[in-house]
């Protein structure tokens, strides 16, 4: 019964991002009609109408997939390794750690001389706060420790990318900041596909197979030791799949925060709380809900550039302060 | 408040009675543009100091001459340490240092960012006025309209579409300085078709499917910065393959002065060139 409406729930969910997907690549400021859009997609049609939905649109809905599903499910990873439910790579400190790193790696021109240097230096952002919040707040550590460990490591990495930016000399890098702190996924290319797409499968193939372990870890720690668990192994792997994750999403779209935050927890009830079931659907439902929002930015202010962090901070903001109301309650 | 009386008294005065021991001898320009104008015009000795930024090269018209003043950068303390009789500055200069300097008694003159060709002239005959050099103002402004005459040859009828793109995919519009100086060139400007005359973001996409004439382009600074990478967009290169473009020659481009009028005449060359546009 359960596992066929989680089966259901999965196709749902990828429907959804199937019909979130061609939207993504329909619906643009240049206002082209589907049909030409999809025969140009196709490489039929006006050139230049090619080259926008290949090298323009194309990129840009592939990135809005791999972007959310990878921040959905490192959400619900960190949720689950650290029995928190307001764990998220943005309030923790890990999207603003992995944007310091990528931030470094175009400003030292690093980037430049060697793509992935850039995904690799996020990733070594992203590593570094993850092991830190560990490090202050525990594994074991309560909600509190864990957000003022988070708090902690988002303002002093959004400090040193300030500084960074604010001692170049270009004019240009100051207000970048804007797009390191609420992320957009306007005018990418295929390179930014290539150069993430090994970061987030590395970081999926590293997750994906310890899901089970992490049920296990529901019944805590010693439970789970006792089921035959290699807790070292199980940390170890978690870290590097979420830095892998978080690191490579973030250099390329910026920082877009909540999405870890508010899709495992509206997708927690339907699947039974079970973490192996929670990644694949959180990793779909990240997915349609970071699409649906670049095509929402497209819609509410095609001439603005407005910035994908808005949109998911203004559904997540709300969010999480109803769970810090219902995680006090739970307190008291 | 205080600046905008000493503006209407500025203006209320008329030239002729300002008396020649009125003319300031320690003028200090703090705004890339006041030092131009400034430049062109003051007598000798008249200027103290211009701006960090006129000596660069990349933003400044006059860096060279910019060299034989000794350069500050901004702060009230500096600028009070010159014993200035005049401070110039530009509408955007922090306003609490103006306001430090104008109650340790200096004159504060403020320039606005001019976007238009009567700006030009305003700034020209205004900067002549405060340096007390009239007739080299009128000078130059003679030499800026006979320019410009010359310049502004574009037939009537349809105008070749011109798009300007700069880092963060932005664009300028006839409400602008760069965008008047696409429009005297003899240009159309697609940031006005799509209605972002005042500047705006420019979708790369719009920007592709527009069927531009000419592609105006932002041009990189020193250091890197990923606001500047649609400019590599492999889309666009291919754009610019297509297309002729050319470079946004930023000294030309930023600043009210005569200088707009040498984009003015690179552009307008390239609509010349343009075999369907003529």
């Amino acid at each position: 019964m359960i596992r066929a409406s989680y089966s259901r729930l999965l196709a749902l969910l990828a429907l959804l991002v199937a019909a979130l997907f061609t939207a993504s690549l329909l619906i643009g400021p240049a206002g082209v009609r589907p049909g030409p859009a999809l025969a140009a997609l196709l490489g039929q049609g006006d050139e230049m109408l090619a080259l926008v939905m290949r090298e323009i649109r194309l990129p840009r809905a592939i990135l809005g997939v791999l972007v959310g599903a990878a921040l959905g499910m490192s959400g619900a990873v960190l949720q689950g390794f650290l029995r928190n439910p307001l764990a998220e790579p943005g309030l923790i400190g890990t999207s603003a750690s992995a944007a310091l790193g990528a931030v470094l790696a175009i400003h030292t021109g690093l980037s430049l001389a060697f793509p992935l240097a850039l995904p690799l230096a996020a990733l070594a952002g992203a590593l570094v706060s993850v092991l830190l919040v560990l490090i202050l707040a525990g594994a074991r550590g309560g909600a509190l420790a864990l957000i003022l460990a988070g708090i902690a490591i988002s303002a002093l990495a959004g400090a040193a990318t300030s500084l960074v930016l604010n001692l170049s000399p270009n004019p240009f890098a100051a207000n970048e900041i804007i797009f390191w702190t609420l992320g957009s996924l306007a005018d990418r290319s295929m390179l930014h596909v290539w150069i993430v797409l090994p970061f987030l499968l590395a970081g999926f193939a590293l997750l994906v197979p310890i899901t089970g372990q992490l049920d296990a870890l529901t019944l805590g720690e010693d439970a789970a030791a006792s089921m035959g668990v290699d807790l070292r192994r199980l940390r170890l792997l978690l870290v590097a799949g979420t830095a892998a994750l978080v690191g490579g999403a973030t250099a390329v779209a910026g920082t877009i925060g909540f999405v870890g935050l508010v899709v495992p927890h509206v997708l927690r009830h339907a699947v039974g709380a079970r973490p192996s079931r929670l990644l694949p659907a959180s990793a779909l439902g990240g997915a349609a809900m970071v699409l649906a929002a670049d095509v929402a930015v497209r819609l509410i202010l095609p001439e603005r550039d407005l910035k994908l962090g808005v949109l998911t901070a203004l559904v997540g903001a709300p969010f999480f302060l109803r769970l810090i109301l219902k995680t006090r309650g739970n307190a008291l | 408040m205080v600046r905008s009386g000493l503006l209407a008294l500025a203006l209320a005065l008329p030239c002729a009675v300002l008396a020649r021991a009125d003319v300031p001898q320690r003028v200090v320009s703090m705004n890339l543009c006041t030092d131009q104008l400034a430049m062109l015009l003051a007598g000798p000795g008249q200027l103290v100091s211009v701006s960090r930024h006129a000596g660069d090269p990349s933003t400044s018209a006059m860096a060279d001459q910019a060299r034989a003043f000794p350069a500050n950068g901004g702060t009230a303390e500096e600028i009070y340490l010159l014993r200035p009789d005049l401070v110039l500055a530009g509408d955007y200069t922090n306003p609490v240092t103006l306001a430090m300097l104008q109650r340790l008694g200096i004159r504060v003159e403020t320039f606005p960012a001019d976007e238009t060709v009567a700006g030009i002239r305003d700034n020209l005959r205004r900067m002549g006025e405060l340096l007390g050099r009239e007739p080299a103002a009128g000078d130059a402004i003679r030499d800026f309209d006979r320019d410009l005459a010359r310049l502004d040859d574009a037939p009537p009828g349809p105008r070749p579409l011109a798009a300007l793109y700069a880092a963060n995919g932005y664009s300028s519009g006839s409400l602008t300085l760069p965008g008047q100086i696409i429009a005297l060139a003899g240009f159309e400007n697609l940031a006005d078709r799509r209605g972002i005359a005042a500047g705006g973001y420019l979708p790369l996409e719009t920007l592709l499917l527009s069927g531009s004439d000419l592609l105006v382009k932002g041009r990189r600074y020193p250091g890197r910065s990923r606001a500047e990478e649609p400019l590599d967009h492999p889309a666009l290169r291919e754009l610019a393959r297509r297309l002729p473009s050319t470079p946004m020659n930023d000294p030309e481009w930023v600043c009210g002065t005569p200088f707009v009028l040498n984009a003015v005449a690179r552009l307008r060359d390239q609509r010349l060139s343009m075999p369907e546009a003529k």
